[in-house]
């Protein structure tokens, strides 16, 4: 049997079964028909190399057992609080969709001639090239909801996301639309065990000059199974700006695809990750440039330890014309003990000739000369540790702009740095 | 307060051994001064003192106060009031030198059983300390250490020491990469820290800095032995004539 065969094979398995949503018809239909061309990703695909997807092709999901959700973060931000309950909004446990600014509705019940019909799986089919991600065209096929978000203005306060699952096997999936208008500004908080198998996807289309602030914690769920995709595509001057913090999780992959179409805006995603034992990490992100003058960072770090394994796989592609673009890009693994394992793909490819491109990637220990300085003045050992793991990852936090946001993260790493001292 | 006696010590990693009997006995309120040719093993004995990994004691014990040094972890050490000021410091991306300080002091004194500095006590006396040193504003809020010239960095140590009140203070070539007037300073913190509970022992390879800080007693080292121990006058007898008589005198 053939490559192809095996994936279209995959493929039937995984779908049989399956029946697409109600609403977006159109959309999912053509979604449906390029993740048949595609197939399911295989082992043998070099974009999926380091990461193996057969728990995510696997037609069960593996129960991941809800565990302790830890305290809340943003809970003393005045936000426009949403939750999704197995991947479906609960009006009743959230605030109203009503936010100055802003239009805010549910994929679920949106009705026919939708703002939305039109955006549903534009970005993501456009992010379908030149790589394929059939994750996300499945997301778009099968989504069971998701929030539609039409920013008109500078919206009132963010809008923050809790996930709940009930179910140890529930098997979600979930798309979010977000529209920026030219001038808006729009921050976006999420968070919480969405589920035992998660594919998440976010488009997010900015016009000229849009802000948009996007930070979202991974829950701390031992087996969760996730694969996420953020499509943002940004015009002229606008700002794009997205952190992720996981903790634990079995699989994830967070694939970021963003697109600079129009010249002066500036992009940066981060991200800290945290795996301590059966956790495999794996933030793969696109960026391509197609406009002067454009900025682009990828700053993510992940601290292993018992046999965790982290991937790092980034690409800046500058087109021709994309004159002085100016892109950096850095991933780092802290290893803990011996048995953990960072990969990591840096990649450049570009076609301007007046533009600046670096990245760099590294792993090793933690400093044993910063320890020993650290406990010569009276720090205990972990602490000590502790404090260097924190500044390891403070480059990410670093990009978060709200301080308050900032300071609920690093309390969150903290938690977690103490449940996971030994 | 401090008693050395017969520490020999040797590197985990190879079969070299560095010190080879060392004995030193540092009363409350003493300044000792240690000199001595680079290699002498000077630095080695204050990484051993402040419990630094990868040496091992094969003969001899250290005690602060009684109490038996070697066995001690190197945070409990300090919070005992050993400090050591690095011959070079180290440089900590990500932590910033004032949660540095503060983290360092409020272990301190949770090890000792004593209740957390307020943070308004904290900065003032973090400012009170860091104005006498002419540390500003900006070199508080920086990580530990990253981009500070070399005379900063020593400021820097003596910064923690005024902040974490020692009683037994070991300096290791604080004096080395400083300017003169670099060295008043330095040399005015480590003074105001004199008393009569607190002791020091001043490691240095130039007599200049004992100019400044007035030793009690100077001990020469070489090749990881106290070769001779005398008074101020032998530290001038080391600027006049160099180490190379006293090792001749020895041999
Ligand atoms: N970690 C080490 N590895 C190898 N050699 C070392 C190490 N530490 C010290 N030494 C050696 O021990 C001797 C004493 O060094 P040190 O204590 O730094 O001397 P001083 O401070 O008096 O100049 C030198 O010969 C030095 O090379
Ligand atoms: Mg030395």
């Amino acid at each position: 049997m053939g490559a192809a065969s095996v994936k279209a094979e995959a493929l039937a398995t995984r779908l049989g079964g399956l029946a697409l949503p109600d609403g977006m018809t159109a959309a999912r239909e053509t979604a449906l028909a390029r993740l048949s061309a595609m197939g399911l990703p295989g082992k043998r695909d070099e974009y999926w190399h380091y990461t193996d997807p057969s728990a995510l092709n696997a037609v069960q999901s593996k129960p991941a057992a809800v565990s302790d959700n830890g305290a809340a973060l943003f809970s003393g931000m005045d936000a426009v609080k949403l939750v999704f309950v197995d991947g479906v909004f609960d009006a009743a446990a959230s605030d109203d969709l009503t936010l100055s600014g802003v239009s805010l509705g549910c994929l679920a019940t949106a009705p026919a001639g939708h703002w939305a019909q039109t955006a549903y799986g534009a970005l993501e089919s456009a992010g379908q090239n030149p790589i394929a991600r059939p994750w996300a065209a499945f997301n778009t096929a099968f989504a069971s909801d998701g929030l539609l978000i039409h920013v008109t203005g500078k919206a009132a306060k963010p809008v923050s996301v809790t996930y709940l699952r009930r179910y140890d096997a529930a098997n979600v999936v979930l798309h979010h639309v977000i529209k920026l208008d030219a001038g808006a500004e729009f921050t976006f908080l999420e968070q919480g065990p969405a589920a035992a198998r998660l594919n998440h996807v976010i488009e997010i289309d900015l016009a000229e000059g849009a802000r948009f602030h996007h930070i979202r914690a991974q829950g701390r769920d031992l087996g969760r199974h996730a694969v996420t995709h953020i499509f943002a595509h940004l015009g002229a001057e606008a700002l794009f700006k997205s952190f992720t913090l996981t903790a634990d999780g079995a699989l994830t992959r967070n694939e970021a695809v963003i697109t600079f179409a129009g010249p002066d805006a500036k992009a940066h995603v981060a991200g800290a990750a945290m795996g301590d034992g059966a956790f495999h990490h794996d933030d793969t992100v696109f960026v391509t440039h197609a406009a002067e003058r454009c900025e682009s960072r990828q700053v993510f770090k992940k601290v292993l330890k018992h046999g965790a394994v982290g991937v790092f796989q980034g690409k800046i592609l500058v087109k021709k014309g994309a004159q002085k673009t100016d892109g950096y890009q850095i991933s780092q693994a802290l290893l803990l003990d011996d048995d953990s394992q960072f990969l990591a793909k840096p990649e450049l490819e570009i076609y301007a000739d007046d533009v600046k491109c670096s990245h760099g990637s590294t792993s090793g220990a933690i400093d044993d000369t910063a320890l020993f300085y650290l406990r010569s003045r009276g720090v205990p050992l972990r602490a000590a540790q502790s404090l260097l793991i924190l500044a390891f990852l403070a480059d990410t936090i670093a990009e978060i702009e709200d301080e308050a946001i900032a300071e609920d993260i690093r309390a969150q790493l903290e938690t977690w740095l103490a449940r996971h001292e030994s | 307060m401090l008693e050395i006696k017969n520490l020999h010590v040797k590197l985990e990693e190879e079969d070299k051994q560095i010190l080879k009997g060392v004995t030193l006995s540092i009363g409350a309120g003493e300044v000792h001064a240690i000199m001595g040719p680079n290699g002498s093993g000077k630095s080695t004995l204050s990484y051993v003192l402040s419990g630094r990994d990868g040496y091992s004691v094969t003969d001899g014990s250290a005690t602060l106060d009684g109490a038996d040094l070697l066995a001690m972890e190197p945070e409990v050490r300090a919070a005992q009031g050993l400090f050591l000021a690095f011959q070079y410091p180290v440089e900590i991306p990500g932590v910033g030198n004032m949660t540095f300080l503060r983290t360092a002091l409020n272990a301190q004194r949770k090890t000792r059983g004593e209740p957390e500095i307020s943070a308004g006590d904290f900065l003032k006396l973090v400012r009170e300390k860091a104005k006498a040193l002419k540390i500003d504003a900006d070199m508080l809020k920086r990580p530990v250490n990253v981009g500070f010239s070399g005379g900063e960095k020593k400021r820097n140590e003596i910064l923690q020491m005024a902040m974490l009140e020692p009683k037994m203070c070991i300096l290791d070539e604080t004096d080395s990469g400083l300017d003169v007037d670099a060295m008043k300073l330095v040399s005015e913190g480590v003074n105001a820290l004199r008393s009569a509970g607190r002791s020091f022992l001043v490691i240095t390879h130039y007599q200049r800095l004992l100019d400044h800080i007035k030793p009690d007693v100077v001990h020469i080292m070489a090749a990881g032995r106290i070769i001779k121990t005398g008074g101020p006058e032998l530290a001038l007898e080391v600027e006049n004539n160099g180490y190379a008589d006293l090792l001749a005198e020895v041999q």
